[in-house]
């Protein structure tokens, strides 16, 4: 009999983490609404990003009506698509990916992954959730009041954002603002939680890199949200002051609506670098969980150990770290110094490397896989195809001398809803189809998943990359309609339309989606404990849902990294991290 | 076939020194920082953040007063009183930089009677503290009161550059509500301590969690930390 050699079998440390006094729910309401578990506050954090997302979603189908068939649909005015626009923006940015991604996905599969019982301060985590749920209730109450949301883009820039002329003027920009302040808030007494149950409450044998990438991915735009809201949430601050009280932070002294407005000496700037210094992190706080989850999901579904794991967290990190030296480059245009652009430029670039060593690495882990074509593996496999597209226009995007002419144009809006809308939704849907039997006990619906993933990712291609083409004609983006100008060519006008035929089909067919959650919960394949034969902690609990405290008794301990997969030698094509090396059975004779 | 058996078992192995100590606890399992609590971890990562707020704050404060075309009020005449007879430039910040530097001493010592396990004289000195920063909260107060009387608002000022009122009224109405929130808690955590709530470990009334006398040092923490940041202050919107 032959053991596997792996690195720091001999010595599993004794515990120096005290089991968690768990707070136990007596009753109903302390169960599953004022919930103190991470699994009840994640489902709660994924319904409420998906109910807000489900309305940003129409928004974009309103705008791309508009947009394909510009006259037709006479309830939709200019003011409208402005407020659609700005709306579906911050709602999909913040509310939807950043929520589900932390919140939902990071509640749910923190303490599973590393080893805990729970969160470290479980009441704050629950708190964190209420304060999100009056966010978003704030957000969606702009709709309801007089003039509307706000309509200045979801870069808020002043002066526009809160001058007279913008729609929402009224209560629409200061609900918003109030809205941002309470999801930072909220999010802050979330984000503390993730970084110190990551830091300090993992289980024995759970070592930093032994963690699952997920957990990397989740951790380092956990410690970048919260170096990066702050500027946000400043910004925002200043924002309802200068609307509010009539302070000029960020109003120059200008004239509104034909009179001396009482402005005066502010620096517009200023907010688009305090914006941007959230914004770009924001970018990566989307991106780095939507890694960590992929290379998962690939490495289960490919039966194949991730290639360069190491490589792969520095990566994670450098990416984080490089993320707040960049801002500037979505400020080309802004009248900014101009020579900051060759610094910027040159920052953003070097974010190639890592980025290009996390795809090399996905691809590499592909190779010679014992590939399952199963629909967390489908959408795992059309994020990085998109994801790479995306990246490849974001190089364009990144230097100056490209940048300025295809600044504002459709090219731009191409390019970031590849790279940081369709690629992190795509690993979302891969993550809901991969997690979903262990959050519920019950397998999606296959045949269902396959044409829920080929609709969007062709759709999302359909959709996207004509957009490219449309930027380079010079079609701008934010416009109500395009007129008669003489550069655009009638094809554009028929592209527009085929792109709005297919956003809408693509959108319609997300309830499939919705149909399959909902039908899957009562109806579905009853999914045992471990249905993808994946070694990670969260697969190995003692019950599927996990029970309260998530692991009965004993808490586990960790032998080996999330990776053994297709190990020579063993037995199954997985061993599970808390299994002790001598009890893997081996095949006798098939040894080093 | 025999199990794995731990190594010494119930107790730690001793622990490296130096940059290789770092590098062991950071390669090790269960804990990063192995001799820091939850709480302690938690308190350091929010004051992180919290910095990061107010250096937003304040470069935002030194941008507005580069980009405004007033000129920017002389400071220590704004600030300067009238005592007696005597004009004293900058006296009242002074008094309240003083206090406040001060109510960290008090703070210290409650630390290091909490760990003695010295209820009483803990809860005092936390209270002294809570009292130092009320004053200071108070005295602030008097200084809102005094220029607003003189005209200063947050959209002008009868001196200068509207920036001035704006970013003054911010700044200091942003750190006097980190000051307040510091008072309430350590009001209230005083009265857990004079209460013996952290020698019998009394649960929470929110949480349910025991409690112990290393909160009264994460609360010290906080309140150095709203100390270290008026000294900023100070030095950047007053002094300068």
């Amino acid at each position: 009999m032959v053991d596997i050699p792996y690195e720091g079998i001999a010595g599993i440390p004794p515990a120096e983490v005290p089991d968690v006094e768990l707070y136990h729910p007596r009753s109903w309401w302390t169960r599953y609404v004022f919930s103190q578990d991470a699994k009840v506050i994640a489902v709660q954090y994924a319904l409420t990003a998906s109910a807000i997302g489900l309305v940003a979603l129409v928004l974009s189908w309103l705008m791309r009506l508009q947009l394909g068939f510009p006259g037709t649909f006479s309830f939709i005015d200019a003011n409208q698509y402005l407020q659609f626009i700005t709306m579906h923006g911050m709602i999909m940015v913040i509310y939807l990916l950043t929520a589900l991604f932390l919140g939902g996905f990071g509640n749910y599969l923190i303490p599973l992954m590393v080893g805990a019982r729970d969160m470290v301060f479980p009441y704050v985590n629950m708190l964190s959730y209420w304060v999100y749920l009056l966010a978003v209730l704030v957000l969606a109450s702009t709709f309801f009041v007089p003039g509307g949301p706000t309509g200045a883009g979801w870069t808020l820039y002043p002066p526009q954002a809160i001058l007279s002329g913008t729609p929402g003027q009224d209560w629409g920009i200061i609900l918003m603002m109030s809205s941002l302040i309470l999801f930072i808030i909220g999010f802050t007494m979330g984000g503390l939680n993730y970084v110190v149950t990551v830091l300090q409450a993992r289980t024995r044998g759970m070592t930093l890199m032994r963690l699952p990438l997920t957990v990397w991915g989740i951790f380092t735009a956990t410690v970048m949200a919260l170096l990066a809201f702050p500027a946000l949430f400043v910004a925002s601050v200043m924002l309802l002051l200068d609307r509010l009280l009539g302070t000029s932070f960020f109003m120059p002294s200008l004239v509104e609506m034909g009179t001396l407005s009482k402005y005066g000496g502010g620096s517009p700037l200023l907010f688009q670098h305090l914006f941007w210094f959230f914004g770009h992190p924001e970018v990566y706080i989307v991106a780095l969980p939507a890694f960590g989850i992929v290379s998962d999901l690939i490495s289960t579904h490919a039966r194949k150990n991730i290639f360069g794991y190491r490589m792969m967290v520095w990566a994670i990190v450098a990416i984080g770290a490089l993320s707040f030296i960049v801002w500037a480059h979505h400020m080309y245009v802004s009248g900014m110094f101009p020579q900051f652009g060759y610094f910027f430029a040159t920052t953003t670039l070097i974010i190639a490397i890592p980025t290009a060593i996390k795809v090399y690495n996905w691809v590499l882990t592909l190779w010679r896989g014992d590939i399952h074509l199963r629909v967390p593996m489908l959408f795992a496999l059309g994020f990085i195809i998109t994801f790479v597209n995306g990246g490849l226009t974001g190089l364009f995007l990144g230097n100056v001398v490209v940048d300025v002419p295809l600044s504002d144009t459709m090219f731009v809006v191409a390019h970031f809803h590849m790279v940081m809308g369709v690629a992190p939704i795509m690993v979302v849907l891969g993550a809901i189809y991969h997690w979903y039997p262990k959050v519920t006990g019950r397998m999606l619906n296959d045949v269902l998943g396959k044409f829920h993933f080929w609709v969007t990712f062709l759709g999302a291609y359909l959709i996207f990359f004509p957009m490219h083409y449309l930027g380079l004609l010079g079609v701008p983006r934010r416009y109500f309609e395009l007129g008669d100008a003489a550069f655009i060519p009638p094809s554009a006008h028929s592209l527009n339309a085929f792109i709005s035929i297919v956003a809408l089909t693509v959108g319609f067919s997300q309830m499939v989606f919705l149909f399959n959650l909902t039908w899957s919960l009562f109806k579905g394949e009853a999914a045992g404990g471990n249905p993808w034969r994946a070694t990670t902690l969260e697969w190995q609990t003692p019950e599927t849902p996990p029970g309260h405290g998530n692991w009965g008794k004993e808490l586990p301990v960790v032998y080996r990294w999330a990776y053994d997969y297709s190990v020579p030698g063993a037995a199954e094509d997985f061993i599970p991290q808390n299994q002790p090396p001598r009890a893997t059975r081996l095949v006798q004779g098939a040894a080093s | 076939m025999t199990e794995t058996v731990l190594t010494n078992p119930g107790q730690s192995p001793a622990r490296l020194e130096g940059l290789r100590g770092i590098a062991a606890d950071w390669a090790s399992d269960q804990r990063a920082f192995k001799n820091v609590s939850w709480g302690k971890a938690m308190m350091w990562i929010f004051l992180l953040s919290d910095t990061f707020i107010f250096s937003c704050f304040l470069l935002s404060y030194m941008t507005a007063r580069m980009s405004t075309t007033e000129p920017w009020p002389n400071t220590s005449e704004v600030f300067a009183l009238n005592i007696g007879d005597t004009h004293i430039p900058m006296i009242l910040i002074a008094i309240m930089t003083f206090i406040l530097i001060s109510s960290s001493g008090t703070m210290a010592m409650a630390v290091n009677f909490g760990y003695r396990r010295d209820r009483v004289r803990t809860a005092a000195l936390m209270l002294v503290t809570a009292g130092f920063g009320a004053t200071f909260v108070g005295m602030q107060a008097f200084e809102w009161t005094k220029l607003i009387m003189e005209g200063v608002r947050p959209w002008g000022n009868p001196w200068g550059a509207p920036q001035f009122g704006a970013s003054f009224f911010m700044i200091t109405g942003f750190h006097g509500t980190h000051v307040t929130i510091g008072v309430i808690f350590l009001i209230a955590i005083a009265r857990k301590v004079l209460r013996g709530d952290f020698d019998v470990e009394r649960r929470g009334f929110f949480t349910s969690r025991k409690g112990y006398y290393e909160i009264v040092e994460i609360m010290g923490l906080y309140w150095h930390f709203v100390d270290l940041v008026w000294v900023f202050i100070f030095a950047l919107f007053y002094l300068w």
